[in-house]
C-alpha cells in the first residue's frame, strides 16, 4: 500500500493593490459629489413634475428658497414656520441681509418649492406675503420630467 | 582597514489599519450619498402694483388672456375658462383639457401674432384656492410651450397670478 505524502498547502497571496486604488477612487468620487446642505431643499416635499421647466439659473445674485408643505407650513433655512402670516419679520431679515450685499429687494429671487398636493391658494398667500415685503421676482420650482 | 557594509533593513509598514479606515470612510460616504432629481424653474413676475414701472411703456398695453382654473372635489381640476376679451372658451373636465388649452393658446398666438408687433401677450391666472398645486403647474406648462419633435416651442413667457390668497 503506497501512501502519498500530503503536500503542504500553499498560501496564495493575492495582490490587493488595485483594490485599494479603486477604493481611493471611490472615496474621491463621493467626496467631490456629496452635499451635506439639506437646508435648501426639504426632502419631504414632493414637487410637481414638468418637462418644460427651465434648468435653474445659476447666475441669480441672491436667492431665498421657501419650501411649502401641504399643511401650510413653510420650511426656510432649516426652520419650520407654522403660519405664513408670521413670516413678515423673517422675510424682512432676509431682505436686510440681501441689502448688505447690495442686492435690492426687487432683485431677490424667491424660489418656491411647493408640494404637489398643496393648495394653490397657499402658494398665492405666500407670494402675497412676500410682496408685502417688496419682493417681486418669483420662481416656481418643479421636478424635471426627464429625470423621472 | 575593514569596512563593514550592512545591508539596509527592509522596513515593512503594516497597512492593514489604513485599509480599514479607508473602507470605513467609503461606507460612510455611500450611506450619506443622496441622488437628487433634477429640478427646473418657471419664472413669474409679480411687480408691486403701487410702484410705477421704470420701463418705458409700450405704445400699446399687453394683450391679456385670462385663464380661470376652477376646482372640483378634493382639489382636482374641474374646468378651465379662457377669456381674452374677444372670445371666451371653456374646457371641461377631460384627459385632454390641458392639451386643448395649449392648442388654443397656440392658435391664438398664430392668429394675432405679428413678429414686428411690440404687443406682448401675457396670461393672468385666476385660480381657486382649493385647487391642488400640481394642476396649477400643468396649466402653467400648457401656456408656456409645447414639445415639438423633441424641441421646446415657446408660447407665452409672461405669466402672472390674480391674488386669490384670501379664499382659504
Amino acid at each position: 500500500m503506497k501512501f502519498k505524502k500530503k503536500q503542504k498547502s500553499e498560501i496564495l497571496e493575492g495582490d490587493l493593490t488595485p483594490m485599494i486604488d479603486m477604493t481611493f477612487q471611490l472615496i474621491a468620487f463621493f467626496m467631490l459629489l456629496i452635499n451635506f446642505s439639506k437646508v435648501d431643499r426639504a426632502e419631504e416635499i414632493t414637487l410637481p413634475v414638468s418637462e418644460l421647466a427651465v434648468p435653474p439659473d445659476g447666475s441669480l445674485e441672491y436667492k431665498m428658497i421657501l419650501n411649502l408643505e401641504p399643511g401650510g407650513n413653510v420650511i426656510f433655512a432649516g426652520q419650520r414656520i407654522q403660519n405664513i402670516d408670521v413670516m413678515g419679520p423673517i422675510l424682512n431679515q432676509e431682505i436686510a441681509n440681501a441689502e448688505r450685499e447690495n442686492v435690492a429687494a426687487a432683485d431677490v429671487a424667491v424660489i418656491i418649492r411647493s408640494h404637489a398636493d398643496a393648495q394653490t391658494g397657499l402658494v398665492q398667500k405666500l407670494i402675497s406675503k412676500c410682496q408685502d415685503s417688496e419682493l417681486e421676482s418669483f420662481v416656481l420650482r418643479v421636478n424635471d420630467r426627464e429625470s423621472k | 582597514m575593514k569596512i563593514e557594509t550592512e545591508e539596509p533593513e527592509e522596513i515593512e509598514v503594516n497597512m492593514t489599519a489604513m485599509i480599514d479606515i479607508v473602507f470605513q470612510l467609503l461606507i460612510f460616504f455611500i450611506m450619506t450619498f443622496n441622488v437628487a432629481p433634477q429640478e427646473g424653474d418657471f419664472t413669474i413676475k409679480m411687480p408691486l402694483a403701487s410702484q410705477p414701472s421704470d420701463e418705458i411703456p409700450l405704445d400699446e398695453p399687453p394683450e391679456i388672456i385670462r385663464i380661470a382654473l376652477r376646482s372640483g372635489d378634493e382639489g382636482k381640476i374641474s374646468t378651465i375658462n379662457v377669456d381674452d376679451d374677444v372670445e371666451a372658451q371653456t374646457f371641461g373636465p377631460s384627459e385632454t383639457m390641458f392639451g386643448d388649452l395649449t392648442n388654443y393658446i397656440e392658435e391664438k398666438l398664430a392668429a394675432d401674432g405679428d413678429p414686428e408687433s411690440e404687443i406682448e401677450t401675457e396670461v393672468e391666472f385666476d385660480i381657486d384656492y382649493e385647487l391642488r398645486y400640481s394642476f396649477t403647474v400643468k396649466a402653467i406648462e400648457a401656456v408656456s410651450g409645447k414639445i415639438v419633435d423633441g424641441k421646446i416651442k415657446k408660447l407665452i413667457g409672461n405669466i402672472k397670478f390674480k391674488n386669490n390668497s384670501n379664499g382659504g
